[in-house]
């Protein structure tokens, strides 16, 4: 399995901590402005799997982006290492909820993008990685198929690679099963598991699935309904290598209850709010319009 | 996992070769369709003289054998082939003008903020005028006929090219841009890796709605502006004489003709498509 890896990779992946303080951000004008994030402090610990779980709809794509440096946030800052994010920079990868592999491109050129965009490797290196990190998704037989003739599951694989290239620091999947069947999901899992404990890079998972967050997640951080706050923060102390037998353990029982315990007081706080009923009314505003 | 395993190759009929399109069911059951049509109309049009009853309306129709009959005298005449060559030459030079005027200016619509602002709102009053209202204006502002028919062929087809690539350009996933940003694309790389290759799908409806466009302006145009110079011409004008010099069957060879050209042309099109997106052939 280990072949001798070309020299870029065997720079070892630095270990980040990622800060997020005093975070607040809101979408629209005037009186349709609605507070998607208040006051959210997060931390990402070095080394660690971090995963946000939340209601759908809560903000958590927006605070993905906000980290990625793709969206400014009203106030608050994002600190990599003690650095503020400015803007986006490969040193922090996201593998988006939908896929985001560029059609036009084939797995190996979608994959070779972005050292080649920055022209930091000469093209026998590059190659050579490109098809390294394929072999290790398991895609090598697809290497120049378009991603339209890869499955749902090869596709999640395809951009984990064409992420990992870039030596992310920190690593950022926003849902990224979401949408696959049962059985692909369970295997991307075990798969995206298996990568992240051979080489412990950072990493920041967001899922809506509570069994998906307790067996991947060090950190499992809760979030509000919208706008999203950290509810509480639950160290999931499970044995490293996790498997799936290890979630039908007491522990994991108790985290998974602690954790549906919080969601379900949200869910119940935003149904008695009555922010069900304004969530129809927006919509038929919007509608109306 | 499953695995989408790309099916045959067929994309709305069309197949890269020949011989795929001697084995493709379709192309059969095209020629098969085709041979069935006319046979078809071949009876409706004798129904008087075989059956002793006209079929009403298609019953006035020379049959495909006499429309066969004067096509094969008409190709015989070089003003004919005169008339093919003008429409064409008409065709072509109103559609690739309104491609190299139009896409840019499609895409500077799309990426810049300003400019936008500048030139959409004129953009927009005048797209609605059609092509054809623009014929008076431009045999009075251009000195020659052949270049106020060049002008409204153009016309036809630069706005329905321009906005399907701002269309095009404008829907580009976000995140195809958000994924190339964050792996160090500069502007620049944006506009030439992903904006480019993104409205190319745009940039090929827009060219196959165009050309439709440009036949039917064409073939108007040349009708409207008679055509009196032997230098006007064209099949628009061929239909425009027959019909003045009563020939029936003529009408219908200078309306097949103009069918035939157009498919030439979309084909054209279809197969530069295929072309230059190989990652569309794959469904
Ligand atoms: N660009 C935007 N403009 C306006 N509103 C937005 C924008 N992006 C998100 N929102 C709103 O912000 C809220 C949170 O959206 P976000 O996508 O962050 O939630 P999410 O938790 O990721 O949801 P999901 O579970 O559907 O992925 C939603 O109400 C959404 O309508
Ligand atoms: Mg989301």
């Amino acid at each position: 399995m280990h072949q001798t890896p070309p020299a870029s990779a065997l720079g070892r992946i630095p270990r980040v901590n990622v800060e997020i303080r005093g975070l607040n951000m809101a979408y629209g004008e005037a009186w349709h402005r609605q507070q998607v994030i208040t006051d959210l402090d997060l931390d990402v610990p070095a080394g660690q799997m971090t995963v946000v779980i939340g209601p759908s709809g809560c903000g958590k794509s927006t605070l993905v982006n906000i980290i990625a440096g793709f969206e400014k946030p009203d106030s608050g800052i994002v600190r990599v290492d003690g650095q503020p994010v400015t803007g986006p920079g490969h040193d922090r990868m996201v593998v988006f909820q939908e896929t985001a592999l560029m059609p036009w491109l084939t797995v190996r050129q979608n994959v070779s993008f972005g050292p080649q965009l920055r022209g930091e490797m000469d093209r026998a290196t590059l190659r050579a990685e490109a098809d390294r990190l394929i072999d290790k998704v398991g895609l090598r037989e697809f290497k120049d198929k378009y991603p339209l003739q890869l499955s749902g599951g090869m596709q999640r694989r395809a951009e984990l690679a064409r992420a990992m290239i870039n030596q992310p620091k920190l690593m950022i999947m926003d849902e990224p099963f979401r949408g696959l069947d049962a059985m692909s999901r369970e295997l991307m899992q075990e798969f995206f598991l298996k990568l992240f404990e051979e080489n412990r890079r950072t990493n920041l998972f967001v899922t809506s699935e509570i069994d998906e967050a307790i067996f991947l997640a060090d950190r499992l951080v809760v979030l509000s309904t919208r706008p999203a706050t950290v509810r509480s923060v639950i160290e999931i102390d499970l044995p490293r290598p996790r498997t799936y037998a290890m979630l039908a353990s007491e522990k994991a029982f108790d985290y998974k209850r602690e954790a549906l315990d919080i969601l379900h007081q949200e869910a119940m706080k935003s149904f008695k709010m009555g922010s069900g009923q304004s969530d129809f009314l927006e919509a038929y505003a919007k509608r109306a319009q | 996992m499953a695995v989408a395993s790309p099916s045959r190759s067929t994309f709305g009929g069309f197949r890269s070769s020949l011989g795929g399109a001697l084995t493709n069911p379709t192309f059969w059951r095209g020629i098969v369709a085709l041979i069935g049509f006319a046979l078809f109309w071949e009876l409706c049009s004798r129904s008087k003289q075989m059956f002793g009853v006209q079929v009403p309306w298609i019953g006035m129709v020379p049959p495909p054998s006499d429309v066969l009959g004067a096509w094969a005298k008409v190709v015989t005449e070089p003003g004919y082939w005169q008339s093919w060559y003008l429409s064409l030459n008409r065709v072509l030079a109103g559609f690739i003008a309104a491609q190299i005027v139009g896409i840019p200016f499609g895409l500077a619509l799309a990426v810049n903020r300003y400019f936008r602002d500048i030139f959409f709102p004129p953009f927009e009053i005048l797209r609605p005028i059609p092509p054809l209202a623009w014929v008076p204006a431009s045999l009075i502002f251009w000195p020659t006929n052949e270049m106020s028919i060049a002008f409204v062929t153009f016309l036809g087809a630069f706005f329905t090219v321009v906005i399907n690539v701002l269309g095009g350009a404008r829907t580009i996933n976000v995140q195809y841009l958000r994924a190339a940003q964050s792996m160090g694309a500069s502007q620049w790389d944006l506009f030439w890796k992903i904006i480019l290759p993104g409205t190319m799908p745009s940039i090929f409806t827009g060219a196959a709605v165009g050309m439709g466009i440009t036949w039917e302006v064409v073939v108007a145009a040349e009708m409207i502006s008679g055509g009196g110079t032997r230098k006007g011409g064209g099949l628009g004008f061929f239909i425009w004489n027959s019909y003045m010099g009563g020939s029936l069957e003529q009408i219908v060879v200078g309306m097949i003709s103009i069918g035939i050209a157009g498919y030439l042309c979309s084909s054209a099109i279809r197969y530069l498509g295929f072309a230059a997106m190989p990652w569309r052939r794959l469904f």
